[in-house]
This record gives structure tokens, sequence and C-alpha cells, in this order.
């Protein structure tokens, strides 16, 4: 570390937003697959993953097992990072800034702040502006997405229904915000003010939306997706790369799956291809319908 | 060395959008009134003249090239002089050998360079500051991101730019790379550089 830092100027700097949306640049097109243990990394690494988040249980099982779900144990994180050449990821809870701090002094990549765990904070998420390590937060709607944003989230990503395997609510989560952007590029410099105040959401961000015609960051859907035709539906409807949670490892056969999602996510505009790569997959997930579901983790975060 | 593109005059630079920073690319692209195409298949190729391969995950696209059987026809046309330029994991694709890669990952070895992957460290110490150009007035602000770094260059290599003790910048031939970013710059100076070899 010393030699490193030895060998920088004065003059470079770490932590800015630049930086840590250029790492969310660079996870475009790409698939993040949730790991539970070196062994699940590697078969994510070897099937193409362009970063794995690392945890100590899937959505689906945290949602069989109920009870408070925390960051997972630094001893684990770091075996996932040991073995992985590829960004590695964690979750901290919503609010929950000391996991996140260690989270960032573990030197991971991108820290989740995510419904999927039980939220610390009623009120408030993470400033995370305070932090040198970049932010994915999940969003419902533009308002939320640009909340987060304005709390310095470097990515956004859909909410959907984590450990379902129902890809229904991260399709309603994305056409909710880009619906809304497409409307926002329409609007008069007056109505952007509505447009604000209506989603709750600072005005200069409103307003660098309806010029530029997207979020300040990138836009990847999580939740949901269970096949490579989950993945290419979310990247059509205009997602720019997918989180994969429990669909990968709770289905019957996680290497060739994974490895079909990755090209499924990078050709997701071309039929053939996906019609070639979801052959012979083998079971995906059960999943489970939005009616059989007590607890929806996408109503947390505000 | 100049193919001709069909149906048009104006030449089109290919970016590999396997996987990465494509779209950023192709904005600077757009910005120096250049026409680019998303290039995934081997169909894609007679269209371009010459090709960006930009920053995202080398093993990812290492593996995507393979199975969507473009290593080779790309490794073919980098013979035969079509110009291309690799930021970051596309630096790592075009080098000679790379240290800490998969012991699967492939590469064009279209550059006499040794390269190793995230050698500035994680996320973390991923940094901007202004790097010196050859040619370039002002300096060029670059931004690294989990940079690869080149530890060996061979006699044949131009440096264009070095960043400390490292090169960051150089060329060989029609093989132009970066370990930085410069499609995350706002600043087109580096991709003129290129397009202007095409």
């Amino acid at each position: 570390m010393a030699k490193r830092e030895a060998e920088k100027t004065s003059k470079t700097v770490t932590g800015s937003m630049t930086v840590k949306r250029g790492l969310a640049e660079m996870l475009k097109g790409g698939v993040i697959m949730d790991v539970v243990n070196p062994e699940q990394a590697k078969i994510a690494e070897d099937a193409g993953a362009c970063a794995v988040m690392a945890l100590e249980r899937v959505p689906a099982d945290i949602r069989r097992d109920g009870g408070v779900a925390r960051m997972s144990d630094p001893e684990m994180i770091e075996g996932i990072q040991a073995v992985c050449s590829i960004p590695v990821m964690a979750k901290a809870r919503i609010g929950h800034f000391v996991e996140a701090q260690v989270l960032e002094s573990l030197g991971v990549d991108f820290i989740d702040e995510s419904e999927v765990l039980t939220p610390a904070d009623e009120a408030h998420h993470i400033d995370k502006l305070m932090f040198t390590s970049p932010f994915v937060c999940g969003a419902t709607n533009l308002g939320e997405a640009l909340r987060r944003i304005s709390e310095g989230a470097a990515l956004i990503r859909s909410k959907g229904e984590a450990g379902t395997g129902n890809i229904v609510e991260a399709v309603r989560h994305l056409r909710s915000i880009i619906g809304d952007i497409r409307k926002i590029t329409q609007a008069d410099s007056a109505e952007l003010f509505e447009w604000a105040k209506r989603l709750q959401a600072p005005l200069p961000l409103v307003q660098e939306v309806a010029e530029t015609g997207w979020l300040p960051v990138p836009l990847f859907c999580a939740g949901g997706i269970a096949t490579p035709s989950d993945a290419a539906l979310a990247m059509q409807l205009g997602a720019q790369a997918v989180f994969v949670g429990s669909g990968i490892f709770k289905s019957d056969d996680p290497a060739p799956r994974a490895k079909a999602i990755v090209e499924a996510t990078t050709h997701f505009r071309d039929a053939d291809i996906i019609a070639k790569v979801s052959r012979n997959l083998g079971l995906p997930m059960t999943g489970i319908g939005m009616d059989k579901i007590e607890q929806r983790y996408a109503e947390r975060g505000w | 060395m100049v193919r001709v593109s069909q149906g048009s005059s104006k030449k089109v630079v290919g970016v590999l959008a396997l996987q990465g920073a494509f779209e950023s690319h192709k904005k600077v692209l757009n910005e120096l009134d250049v026409v680019s195409l998303e290039v995934r298949t081997p169909q894609d190729l007679p269209q371009v003249d010459a090709l960006i391969m930009p920053g995202g995950e080398s093993t990812t696209m290492s593996q995507l090239l393979e199975s969507s059987d473009l290593y080779e026809p790309i490794k073919k046309l980098i013979h035969e002089g079509m110009p291309v330029f690799g930021t970051c994991a596309g630096m790592i694709l075009l080098a000679k050998k790379i240290i800490d890669g998969r012991d699967d990952q492939i590469s064009f070895g279209a550059i006499e360079i040794e390269v190793q992957r995230n050698a500035y460290g994680r996320q973390v110490d991923s940094f901007e500051a202004d790097v010196e150009v050859e040619g370039l007035v002002p300096a060029f602000h670059a931004v690294f991101i989990r940079a690869p770094k080149i530890l060996q260059a061979g006699k044949d290599v131009e440096v264009l730019a070095s960043f400390g003790s490292d090169v960051v910048l150089a060329r060989q031939k029609n093989v132009l790379v970066a370990s930085f970013h410069p499609e995350l710059s706002q600043d087109g100076r580096i991709h003129e550089l290129f397009v202007k070899e095409i």
C-alpha cells in the first residue's frame, strides 16, 4: 500500500464521483452474480460474470429463514475477494453506515445499500457522499432513484422482488423509471418544478434528466431474473446490466445457466442466440407468485 | 491497410460491445462526428474500418470473444493492419503477456507489452490525475479505474504518455493502448489521435 501511494503524485484524486460512476460504466452489459462462498464465486467468474455480490444467504433463503438479515461476515467476504479477480460487491443494511464503513475498510469494490437486508433506519439512508467506495441503491420509481443519487449513489438498480424468481416487479420498476424519464424529456421548464415536487426529488437532478434524457448514473436491473430471456427482457426494456441473485445458484445446474445468462445479456436483441443458449439448462429456480409473499422487500427504503 | 466500408465514404469505427463501457466510447465518437457501430458478432465486422476495445472486465470479454466467434476474425483483421484502440480491459486484450489474469484468458498479442491486471489496486484506489501526453497541451485529465499497469514494453513500442514511472499510453503500428479511460474524461483528444490514423 505504501509503495502504491508513493507512486502517485499529490495531484491524484480518489473517491470522486467520476471515479465512482466510472466503475459503474465498466459493469455495463454484464451480469453481477450473488455468491455465498468462494466455490460459487469461481463458478461465477468462470461463467463470465463482470462482478460478484458476496453475501451469506441468497435472497430466496433470507425470505425462507426470516429473522434479521445483516451484513455478511468479513471473513466470508475476504474469502471471496481472495479467489476473484473481478470486482466484489457486498451489502449493507439501509441506513447502517457502520456496516458500510466496515465494507469500505475491507476494500469492497461496490457497496449495495440493500432492501434485501433488514433496514437499520426507518427514515434515513446512508450519506453515501462521505465514502470513498461507490454505492449502488435500489429504486422502484424515478423519484426514489433521484433521491438515492442526491445522497451519492453511483449506480441505481431496480428493486424487483428479490428471491422470488419472478421478473414482474423488476419490469414494473424499470417501466416506471424509464417511462417517467421519457415524459420528463417532453416537459417544458415550468413543468419541471411540478415534476420535482411530484417525484420528491431535487430540482437540479430533474432538470439534468430532462436535458440528457437519462439518469446521471447507470441503471441496472435486479430482482427476479431466473432465465436468459429474463435478462434480455430487462436489457431490451432499457436496463444497462443485470444482477442475478437467487436465480443462478437456486437452479438445478448453476454453471451452464450462469454462462447462458451472460451470453443473453450481451446479445439481448438477438433472439436466435437467446434461443440457442436457453436449451437444456435444467430447471430454473421454482419461484413464487406475488400473492404468496408475506414481506415485500421493495417497500423498504424511503 | 485502408478498408472501405460498404455504402458510405465515411469511416466507421466499431466499438466492441460484448461488455463494458462501450456506450461512453460511442458518445465521444459521436461528439467528434465519427460514425460508430456496436460490434457483437462476426457479421458486424465487415462494416467497420477500425475497432475500439473498451474498459470493462477482460475475463468476461475474453470468454465472450470466443463464444461469439469473434476472436479469430478480429485477430486476422488486426494482423492485416486494421487500427485498434484498447482502453483498460481493452489494453489487456491486446497485450502480448498478461500477469494476474485467468489461465484460460485469451489475448490478441498485438502489442509487445506485459500488463498486470488491477495493478493499481481495488476500487478504493481508483483515481483521476493529469497526464502529460506527447503532443497534447494542456495535459489530459485521465481516469484510472481498477487499472492495469504496463510492466514492460518492447523496443518497437512508442511511449506516448507516462504517469510517474509507468507507461500509460502507447502505440505499436496499428495498435494503440491506454491503461486509463479517455472515454470518461469529456475530452476527445485521445480519440482524435486514434481516428486520425484510420
